[in-house]
């Protein structure tokens, strides 16, 4: 309860501080207008006025959430004006990605956990794999992979793996190790093969690190393929729509994707804590 | 076919190498493997891309690159110059610390830190290199927006990181320190700071990769006609795909030097901890 009071309190100073804001940098503009058409405006006309700018520097609240609404809710969601039709483009390439990604980061998890010579030599690239900034180059593969003829989804997708096979594996390598010598002696008291160790021991106590890995690794996919939506040409998407703001000038086309983009984040990012309570929950290894 | 079969060659060899060392008990394992494992990539690379006549607007082979690489230096160093050293740098070190400072001050209030600290974990979670263009409106072509971007990326990450390092000094310390009758600033500096050390440097290692991100993406909305993300964008317009992957080999090469010198920093700084020691 006092969580969600201080949660409730520093939400409300942040939209007050986002009004504030709007008020003072938009009202700059409002000053040359008043001084260009030859009148004095005081404080009382420009505090209204900011808030309803057609190209605002920064805009309010609900000039955004109105954008949103206006762009859900009241559109049909075939429509190519639907913020719906586009954030349906980018979820389908990040949970293509992310489910190429999980499944390459277990499997190179395991590979590394079961071989040495794996973990020498794979490890320290995984590392520095994540070092360059794959993300500041995802336009030009997904320019070259439309040159050979792997185009929109599978490409876009393909970013989001890069991006989610990591966190994946460094987790799931620290939770196939978590189980200590006393319980690997066990398994082998019983005469356990790998495969069993594998399935009764290494996989249980890796599920909280999984958890944790796939929640950065599903918020970093939705950036993958956001950032993937970014080279001129893509039909649609988040990114596609910032693009297109940024452009055109049209201030509330970005941050109504923007947020679209983080309500997207947030959903997953719950839904995956939900599934972590449920599993974790019945394997009783919820903390 | 005879480059492919050089290829497949030099990743069986490289990997054969490798699983023969790592039965060796030598000192220099650690750092031979990755090596060798390294190079046979770069082999297979370049023997495929030349037996199977892979055209250089899809893959240029490490070959060609590294000739572009040496033929563009003094390009390459400008863009180096305008991107890392003028955007990313201060952008770094400006987000880091202001996130840093607002973490020690949450930190006196409990009511702002059951506040902040969901709503940061969420932050940093989100796609922030989306306010890139909005920066770019804001602050203009120049490093300014650029350095902007990086300053947002890097401070939830690192505050999250801060506040749950401050927690980490264990309440038995906290009263021994009372007992020695320390102030607030005291236990800081003495206790808490250094039990957050290795939080904080594990912000400061995830921020150093993404203020790379940061500024490149940044550069894709508007920048003088210098600099990586800049060049990148161009040079695929040209379709001239081994000068974008000199660049790419230059982030790469930024990238993990600047993620090295942080580590560096952190295992000074932080020796005691089990981590490193062990």
């Amino acid at each position: 309860m006092r969580t969600v009071l201080s949660i409730g309190t520093i939400g409300i100073a942040f939209v007050a501080v986002w009004y504030v804001g709007a008020v003072f940098l938009n009202a700059k503009w409002e000053r040359d207008q008043a001084a260009r058409a030859g009148v004095e405006i005081g404080w009382a006309e420009i505090v209204p006025a900011t808030m309803s700018q057609e190209r605002p520097v920064l805009p309010a609240p609900h000039q955004v959430a109105i954008e949103i609404w206006k762009t859900t809710a009241e559109k049909r969601i075939t429509s190519k004006r639907s913020l719906v039709y586009h954030g349906w483009i980018t979820l389908s390439a990040t949970l293509l990605g992310f489910a190429m990604g999980v499944g390459l980061g277990i499997l190179l998890a395991v590979g590394i956990v079961h071989n040495r010579a794996m973990d020498l030599s794979a490890m320290p690239w995984v590392i520095s794999s994540q070092t360059i900034p794959i993300l500041a180059i995802a336009p030009m593969i997904i320019v070259v992979l439309y040159n050979i003829g792997i185009s929109g989804l599978i490409a876009k997708a393909s970013i989001s793996a890069y991006l989610s096979f990591f966190p994946v594996a460094v987790g799931m390598v620290k939770g196939l190790r978590a189980p200590d010598d006393m319980q690997l002696d066990l398994m082998r008291t019983y005469n356990a093969s790998v495969w069993q160790v594998f399935w009764k021991l290494r996989w249980p106590s890796s599920l909280p690190y999984l958890f944790a890995s796939l929640k950065v690794a599903i918020a970093i996919a939705l950036v993958g393929a956001i950032i993937g939506e970014l080279p001129t040409g893509s039909q649609g998407g988040f990114g596609a729509r910032m693009l297109n703001g940024s452009y055109y000038g049209q201030v509330l086309i970005i941050w109504s994707a923007l947020f679209g983009a983080a309500i997207c984040a947030a959903l997953m990012v719950g839904a995956i804590g939900l599934a972590q309570r449920a599993v974790l929950g019945r394997t009783g290894q919820m903390r | 076919m005879s480059w492919v079969a050089v290829a497949i060659a030099a990743w069986l060899g490289g990997w054969a190498v490798n699983v023969w060392l790592v039965r060796r008990p030598v000192r220099l394992t650690r750092a031979l493997v990755p090596a060798i494992f390294g190079a046979a990539l770069l082999a297979m690379w370049e023997g495929l891309v030349r037996g199977f006549d892979v055209p250089a607007v899809i893959l240029p082979a490490p070959s060609t690159i590294s000739v572009a690489f040496s033929a563009g230096l003094p390009v390459l160093w400008a863009d180096f110059v305008q991107t890392v050293i003028r955007s990313v740098l201060p952008g770094y070190a400006m987000g880091c610390g202001a996130s840093f400072l607002t973490a020690v001050a949450i930190d006196r209030s409990p009511f702002l830190q059951r506040g902040l600290l969901p709503l940061g974990n969420l932050a940093a979670a989100l796609p922030i290199v989306g306010i890139a263009p909005i920066m770019v409106m804001w602050f203009g072509f120049d490093w300014q927006s650029k350095a902007a971007v990086v300053v947002v990326m890097c401070f939830f990450p690192m505050l999250v990181n801060t506040i749950e390092g401050l927690r980490m000094a264990e309440p038995m310390q906290r009263d021994l320190m009372r007992t020695y009758a320390a102030g607030y600033w005291q236990t800081l500096w003495k206790l808490r700071l250094p039990a957050a050390g290795p939080f904080i440097f594990n912000g400061l290692k995830i921020c150093t990769t993404l203020a790379l991100i940061g500024a490149i993406v940044a550069e894709f909305f508007g920048t003088p006609t210098v600099g990586m993300g800049f060049r990148i964008s161009t040079e695929i317009g040209r379709m001239a795909l081994d000068m974008v992957w000199a660049e790419i080999a230059v982030a790469a090469f930024a990238g993990s030097a600047f993620y090295g010198c942080v580590t560096l920093v952190e295992r000074t700084v932080t020796h005691w901890h089990p981590s490193i020691r062990g």
